[in-house]
């Protein structure tokens, strides 16, 4: 691999990056070349500790953290083919999550970037999921929209240029990853629910109950302007369970499939509004529910018919990793050069939105 | 308990409103408990009341977040405590520390919990009604000054138009 010095702006700016990412109940580091080549990438799950309590417990997620992070740091750097001292900079997500994982990655990053004397960077995990896609697609043209689902997010959001997002809307209640599992809590599929769901529902009929669409109309220009990309998935959640109240007996694997189709349905719907309203030339996904295959599906179906440019990371790419996490404190080294060391982890950190 | 009504809403808006009408009665440094199924409006609640509480930005699930916190005429502290299951792990949201004079704390699920929490809450149920959108709210006042508080609490009722007519369907 090169590890010639990039240019690129007018600071010179190294391009090997070591992140590591530990914002919830994945502990995760990887080396990325100039936010394009993914030198290694090792996620390392606890969700088969958190699996018998039906969630992310902090305590467990702080404890794992602290346990897994040396040896996750050092399979990344051995299957990198580097020596710490060879690195540029030290990333570390540092908001938003729980605060005692944060603490962990925020923490250790400080620490090696101090030992190998190379620059840390403090990296908004949002920010992160919006640059898996550019991982695959570093030419990608901007701007562009993506569509952002996760447990904790869903979100539309213009990326005008690098570090300049345009928040379209977001949810108003639940995000789609969050009506996912405690759909799936409620019908005993386990955690996490989304990839149960994705499984059983390919066995259903999606057609088969008629869930609403939240917040989606024939013409989007009969919304007000601030529902018109927003998102509410608790009434969703609410109307599955309320018929598996009336109906216990309704097939499982056809209330998921049409509880999956009407998710994926408003989150499709709503990013081709947003195409449409932007004049943009590409969309994205990311976070952990880009990894549906419904949705992956119908979102290529949408950009093709939209007659723009999809980009989807892969599966591996959409769930907490750390190479995302890499490739954004790339571009924000570009920009912005390191963080400061006295830069605190932070639960609620939000992306920074031009107004 | 105590002769505190029961009030019923028919949609997440009524629901928004009677949490308006308990706002009115909140105090600095107040602890406020909700308990529910799934889909009972506990978040919905929380919204109404953070509304009323001069909350400009948009509260929503704290599920996966475990803890937001927002800011409005007092700090508002919305914890979600569903996927924790041990007393121990109440330790790990600073409970304690986010009590102070400056804000209000609201907790759903707070009743699986209850053996941690300090003394002095409001617990509000919420209940399933008959009609999907339909849900009964009742109150019960756990020490502290809640109690100097309960004949106010106690017109709550009236917070919903038409509410009458809904509570004598249960």
């Amino acid at each position: 691999m090169s590890q010639t010095r990039s240019t690129v702006g007018v600071t010179p700016v190294g391009d090997l990056v070591l992140a590591i990412e530990t914002s919830c109940d994945e502990t995760a580091a990887a080396v990325v070349d100039r936010a394009r080549v993914v030198r290694s990438s090792v996620v390392s799950s606890q969700v088969d500790q958190h699996a018998r309590f039906g969630g992310v417990v902090p305590e467990i997620a702080g404890r794992a953290h602290v346990e897994r992070l040396v040896p996750v740091v050092a399979e990344a750097l051995v299957e990198a083919g580097l020596s710490g001292h060879e690195l540029d900079a030290v990333a570390a997500t540092c908001g938003p999550g729980l605060i005692g994982s944060l603490l962990v990655g925020v923490s250790s990053a400080k620490a090696l970037s101090l030992v190998w004397d190379v620059p840390f960077v403090a990296v908004n995990h949002l920010e992160a999921h919006l640059y898996a896609a550019l991982l695959e697609e570093p030419d990608l043209e901007l701007p562009m929209v993506v569509l952002l689902v996760s447990g904790g997010h869903t979100m539309l959001v213009l990326m005008e240029e690098h570090g300049r997002y345009r928040l379209l809307g977001s949810t108003l209640d639940d995000a789609a990853g969050e009506a996912f599992d405690k759909v799936a809590r409620f019908l005993g599929l386990g955690y996490p629910g989304g990839p149960a769901v994705d499984a059983l529902a390919v066995e259903g009929d999606s057609s088969a109950f008629a869930y609403p669409r939240p917040l989606v109309r024939e013409n989007p220009a009969t919304l007000p302007e601030d529902r018109r990309f927003a998102f509410s998935f608790s009434g969703l959640k609410t109307a599955v369970l309320n018929h598996l109240r009336a109906d216990p007996d309704a097939a499982t694997a056809d209330v998921v499939a049409s509880f999956q189709e009407a998710v994926v349905d408003t989150l499709v719907t709503k990013a081709r509004w947003a195409v449409e309203a932007t004049g943009v030339g590409s969309v994205c996904l990311g976070g952990g529910v880009a990894a549906n295959s419904r949705l992956r599906e119908r979102f290529l179906d949408m950009a093709d018919g939209a007659g723009v440019r999809a980009f989807l990371p892969p599966p591996s790419m959409c769930t907490d990793n750390a190479a995302m996490v890499a490739a954004a404190a790339w571009w924000q080294l570009q920009r912005e050069g390191p963080s400061p060391l006295d830069t605190g982890a932070d639960p609620n950190l939000g992306l920074r939105l031009v107004p | 308990m105590s002769g505190l009504p029961t009030v019923a809403t028919g949609s997440a808006d009524e629901t928004r409103q009677v949490a308006a009408a308990v706002a009115a009665l909140v105090r600095a440094g107040d602890l406020i408990v909700l308990c529910g199924d799934l889909g009972a409006g506990k978040t919905a609640f929380t919204q109404g009341l953070g509304l009323a509480l001069g909350v400009t930005t948009p509260i929503t699930s704290p599920t996966f977040t475990l803890a937001n916190r927002y800011v409005g005429d007092l700090v508002v502290n919305h914890l979600d405590v569903y996927r924790l299951t041990h007393i121990d792990e109440v330790n790990d949201l600073g409970l304690h520390e986010l009590l102070d004079d400056r804000s209000v704390t609201i907790i759903e699920w707070g009743d699986a919990i209850a053996g941690a929490l300090p003394g002095g809450y409001l617990e509000i149920r919420l209940l399933l009604g008959d009609g999907p959108d339909d849900r009964l709210l009742g109150f019960r006042t756990v020490g502290g000054d809640w109690v100097d508080r309960e004949p106010a609490l106690a017109l709550l009722s009236g917070a919903v138009p038409g509410d009458g007519s809904g509570a004598t369907r249960c």
